[in-house]
């Protein structure tokens, strides 16, 4: 610790923190455009000038640290003023010397009412220019499908080359020229290649680098903003919605610590287009092989007559990717008044059971807890595709501590180096077994973390796969007092929910692939289930957002409301419940779905016992008192991972693949969504470069 | 300074590769850093594409480099485009960098250009025969000699319109040239007599180094003193050490003067008997030598660590040539041979080569092919 004063304020503060830091922990405010507290320091805007006693100029002070700071003669603390006149004029030199080449359009600018710029330069900047001469012109370069560059704004800070280079791994950007001619390009303006390119928009300080879908369609203060979870994958990423009207203009990424700090991945930022296309607004009956627009009360009782029709056991509820716990909770109700056995909330076939724990169905280490890995392991899983964020973490920790990465599944670029062990369940058998050489560096690692995709449990072999992760993992000494790193990476929104509620099959039901098989079943409820294929002369009732495969297959369509125009409990992969807010109404007729649920138990006569949201929770909450503590991990036992270990079964020799074939396109929303589209069709590489 | 791009798609080449010669230099380069830091070597390798493609940065060579660093390309661009010395677009096969920076400018740079323009054209403009292209640079560190110009490597100095136009001339017709100053200047003395420092008086000590007479004169003095002091105080005195012990000192032994030396058949000055006085090992410890190697052909003596090509041909005329013959020796023979290594002497014990020797005998190889470093 070290002991400063900041305008007149002693303060102490670790040595290592550089003067910024110091003056934000002293309350002072410093303006920065380059440096970011995820980033590398670069130094190189100049803006956060402050004067340091007994230093003849003023100091950069995100560049240099309080150890470095002088005592004064007789060892008094070093002295830091941030609000002198020096200190004022010098930062409006530097203002100036920015806006020299700075063009002045505002009110055409994107970044306008957010821009970092334009808000210091109220404070630093001044009224007219000294410069008589031209500004400088800069060609504006193509970098994507995602980010609108508008270079003659950009002032050099060099934040976005530095996070796709640190943070995303993927360093496409560079700056060519130098001086003056210093442009920001990726190589000959191919489109960048990262999951998280959307990031620079955020990062960028003034408007050079905006987003190209939301490109002048509001401004930020007309817009209302909700803060909510985002559901593209299963880490629920904090975001804001931003909203006018009925529509949800764009999202941004809120900080979280524990989940994305303040990263949030393309399709989290890009496929709000999605939420506006497709979308079922009204409910619709099958009839002589065409879907026609019906009433509520036509959907109802038609549906009611075929299930007053139908055995319990020739009724099935598939659970989709998207749902919130309410409505699941509130389809589990429905389904067992009715006494229906075949549930699944497992479209993908994943062979995680909740009935053997819930450590063995989680992200125990935390996502946070990633950086304190000491090894870590993937099984099955390219968590590239599946959490691009959470990717990130694990590249963090590589960047930081080397941490060793070894992976049995896929051999893609993961953007950090990793032992490649193999491609299936044999490598991870021999590596439960004791041998080989990563054998040895998990077991010597304090923290190990091996983290089990579904690529590795969507499989016949599934439960076995499992199995013999948890026996390495006890064999390694991951699960430990304090330290649980046996960790399951979901790729649903909705599955941790639906497993903690026991959405699976009872004594006697079906499971997924059961229920698929034809002349299973004669109903099948779908909530929000496109990505399975229903067999020929099954009655489908499905309650959903988009007209999507499982609305083309329907006899009738419930119209439901997407994630941000419900309140409702996801819980992410770690088993943390969060709770998304409505943004903006649903669409046309469509209704929040546990209230479409409720009024369709009424039809067939088995009335459930709520009247409202908070009446529903209240009853959630009693059943799994877990839930209620919104944000909060309920620290799964580990026992059941023992249990676990001691299961058997037969391993296949099938490599692992993930799940996920096309990132931009994994679920109804960004299926319809125009971005996503051309992101999936650009990354296939069926799309020139539209440069061209 | 402008926006420098890369030349346009129809003036590059499809792609680039590193003939042979280039390539085995990259490689050294390359070898000269660290695990790890290879993309140091960036600069001196876009240099010699450079080199290899005209005088200019092709962009395939680019992709080439940063394929060759496991770079990404961008960053290999961005190195391009910053430093000046790499051409994007194609030069002349005499490319003049013309220096136009205040010194060259206030001798007449300006009236050069001018020459540049009439007889090369326009700035960055290839002649249509391909032999000239000319450029405006920055200060290129030779103002003593202002005005003057690059010609692809060399400095041709002292300028003037009528020089440069020979010279321009001259290379286009394939004469040879002179670099260097065009105005009979050896270098950068001055021009016809010299003008300031011809007092004689400087160089006599008069004026210039009396500080030094003053040392000297105090430096006897002291001496004086103090050999008075001793004098005075015989229990004080002492023989004074030798800087060098005694024993360590070479001594010249009759048998060691090059005429017995060569009578006795052996070379005129003993191999590194100038500086070291360790007993001699005698020539019964001499190990068992082949005048040639043994059939299956000589092992790669390189291989042990600490040994060159230098010292792996000494080794061969000494009548060595394979990892057995070292691992069989014994301390005494190996003091033996470490004495015939000349300028080497002292290597052969430092880095335990029966050691390394008993372990390469056994077809171990290390993994890198300058052997690996004994333990300590």
């Amino acid at each position: 610790m070290a002991k400063l004063i900041v305008d007149g304020n002693e303060i102490e503060v670790p040595a290592e923190f550089t003067i910024l830091q110091a003056c934000e922990e002293a309350g002072a405010e410093v303006p920065r455009f380059c440096f970011h507290e995820r980033l590398s320091i670069a130094g190189n805007c100049r803006m956060c000038l402050v004067e340091v006693k007994g230093s003849p100029k003023p100091v950069a002070s995100c560049a240099m640290s309080v150890r470095d700071l002088r005592p004064g003669p007789n060892g008094e603390p070093p002295v830091v003023n941030t609000r002198t006149p020096l200190v004022k004029k010098a930062r409006e030199g530097v203002m100036e010397f920015l806006l020299i080449n700075h063009p002045l359009d505002c009110p055409i600018c994107d970044q306008g009412g957010e821009c970092d710029l334009q808000d210091q330069a109220m404070a630093y900047g001044v009224d007219s220019s000294r410069f008589a001469e031209n500004k400088r012109a800069v060609e504006d370069k193509y970098i994507g499908p995602l980010v609108r560059t508008s270079m003659n704004r950009c002032i050099h800070c060099t934040r976005c080359v530095r996070f796709t280079t640190e943070v995303a791994g993927v360093p496409d950007l560079g700056a060519i020229g130098r001086g003056e001619d210093m442009e920001i390009t990726t190589y000959l303006e191919h489109a960048m290649r990262s999951e998280l390119q959307g990031n620079v928009i955020d990062l960028c300080p003034v408007g050079a680098l905006t987003s190209k879908p939301y490109s002048f369609k509001a401004r930020p203060w007309e817009l209302a903003k909700t803060e909510s979870i985002d559901v593209m994958d299963a880490l629920g990423s904090a975001i804001r919605v931003d909203s006018r009207g009925r529509e949800v203009m764009r999202f941004l990424p809120r900080v979280n610590e524990f989940i994305n700090e303040e990263w949030i991945s393309d399709k989290t930022r890009f496929v709000w287009d999605g939420l506006r296309t497709q979308r079922l607004d009204r409910p619709y009956v099958r009839e002589n092989g065409r879907l026609r627009p019906a009433s509520w009360n036509e959907a109802f009782a038609t549906i009611a007559s075929k299930v007053g029709a139908t055995k319990s056991e020739r009724i099935g509820a598939i659970v989709g990717d998207l749902a919130a716990v309410e409505e699941t909770f509130a389809l589990k109700l429905l389904m067992e008044s009715l006494g229906v056995a075949s549930i699944d909330c497992r479209q993908d076939g994943t062979r995680l059971d909740p009935t053997l724990g819930r450590a063995t169905y989680v992200f125990n280490s935390t996502i946070a807890g990633i950086e304190d890995a000491d090894a870590v392991l993937l099984v099955g899983t390219n968590p590239r595709k599946e959490a691009p964020v959470l990717n990130a973490r694990i590249r963090k920790g590589w960047r930081q501590m080397r941490t060793p990465i070894g992976v049995i599944g896929e051999n893609v670029d993961l953007t950090y180096d990793y032992a490649y062990l193999g491609a299936g369940p044999q490598t991870l058998a021999d590596l439960a077994a004791g041998k080989g050489a990563f054998f040895e560096v998990l077991s010597k690692a304090e923290r190990p973390l091996i983290i089990v995709g579904q690529g590795a449990l969507t499989r016949e072999d599934g439960l076995a796969v499992l199995a013999t992760a948890a026996k390495l993992a006890k064999a390694v000494g991951a699960v430990g007092e304090g330290w649980n790193g046996f960790s399951v990476l979901h790729t649903a929104a909705a599955r941790v929910g639906a497993l903690d509620l026991g959405f699976t099959p009872k004594a006697d039901g079906l499971d997924v692939a059961g229920m698929l098989a034809p002349g299973a079943l004669d109903v099948l409820f779908l909530l929000g289930a496109d990505e399975i294929d229903v067999p020929e002369g099954v009655f489908v009732v499905y309650q959903g957002t988009h007209g999507d495969r499982g609305a083309h297959r329907a006899d009738v369509i419930l119209p439901g409301a997407a994630y941000t125009e419900k309140s409702g409990i996801y819980v992410n992969t770690e088993g943390r419940p969060q709770l998304a807010n409505r943004a903006v109404f649903p669409p046309g007729e469509a209704r929040e779905d546990w209230a479409i649920l409720r009024a369709l138990s009424d039809v067939l006569g088995k009335r459930l016992p709520f009247d409202s949201l908070a009446a529903l929770r209240e009853q959630l909450f009693a059943a799994y008192p877990h839930l209620a503590a919104i944000g909060e991990i309920a620290p799964a036992d580990p026992a059941a991972l023992e249990a676990l270990a001691g299961k058997g079964g037969a391993l296949s020799e099938a490599p692992f693949a993930s799940p996920i074939v096309d990132f931009y396109l994994t679920n109804p929303v960004a299926r319809a969504s125009a971005v996503m589209a051309e992101c999936s069709a650009l990354a296939s590489g069926a799309l020139k470069q539209a440069a061209e | 300074m402008a926006v420098r791009r890369l030349a346009p798609k129809e003036l590059q080449p499809d792609s680039f590769a590193f003939t042979a010669e280039n390539a085995i230099w990259a490689g050294q380069q390359i070898a000269k850093y660290p695990e790890g830091r290879q993309a140091s070597a960036v600069i001196a390798l876009l240099w010699k594409a450079q080199e290899q493609s005209g005088g200019w940065l092709p962009e395939p060579a680019i992709r080439a480099v940063a394929d060759l660093l496991k770079m990404p390309y961008i960053r290999v661009l961005e190195v391009a485009t910053f430093y000046t010395m790499f051409n994007l677009e194609p030069v002349g096969k005499h490319f003049v960098q013309l220096c136009g920076t205040t010194p060259c400018m206030l001798r007449g740079a300006e009236k050069l250009k001018e020459v540049l323009k009439r007889k090369i054209g326009e700035e960055k403009h290839v002649t249509a025969d391909g032999k000239f292209s000319w450029m405006e640079v920055e200060c290129l560190g030779a103002c003593c000699n202002a005005p003057m110009a690059q010609i692809n490597n060399d400095y041709y100095e002292d300028l003037t319109p009528e020089t440069l136009e020979k010279l321009l001339d001259d290379l286009a017709a394939g004469r040879p040239v002179k670099p260097g100053p065009q105005n009979g200047r050896r270098a950068s003395e001055p021009e016809g007599a010299i003008t300031t420092l011809s007092d004689p008086s400087l160089y006599d000590g008069s004026q210039l180094g009396a500080w030094r007479k003053r040392f000297e004169a105090e430096a006897a003095e002291k001496a004086r003193a103090e050999a008075e002091a001793a004098a005075a105080a015989p229990s004080a005195a002492q023989t004074p050490e030798p800087a060098k012990p005694k024993e360590t000192r070479p001594e010249e032994k009759a048998s060691d003067r090059p005429e017995v030396r060569v009578a006795e058949g052996k070379a005129p000055i003993a191999q590194g008997a100038k500086d070291d006085a360790a007993p001699v090992v005698p020539d019964e410890h001499k190990p068992a030598l082949l005048s040639k190697p043994r059939d299956e052909g000589p092992d790669d003596l390189k291989l042990i660590y600490g040994v060159g090509p230098k010292l792996a041909a000494m080794l061969n005329e000494l009548g060595i040539y394979h990892f057995d013959q070292i691992a069989s020796w014994n301390e005494m023979n190996l003091a033996w041979v470490d004495q015939h290594l000349g300028a080497f002497r002292g290597r052969a014990v430092r880095d335990k080569w029966i050691e390394q020797a008993k372990k390469l005998a056994t077809g171990w190889r290390p993994a890198s092919d300058v052997g690996e470093k004994p333990e300590e």
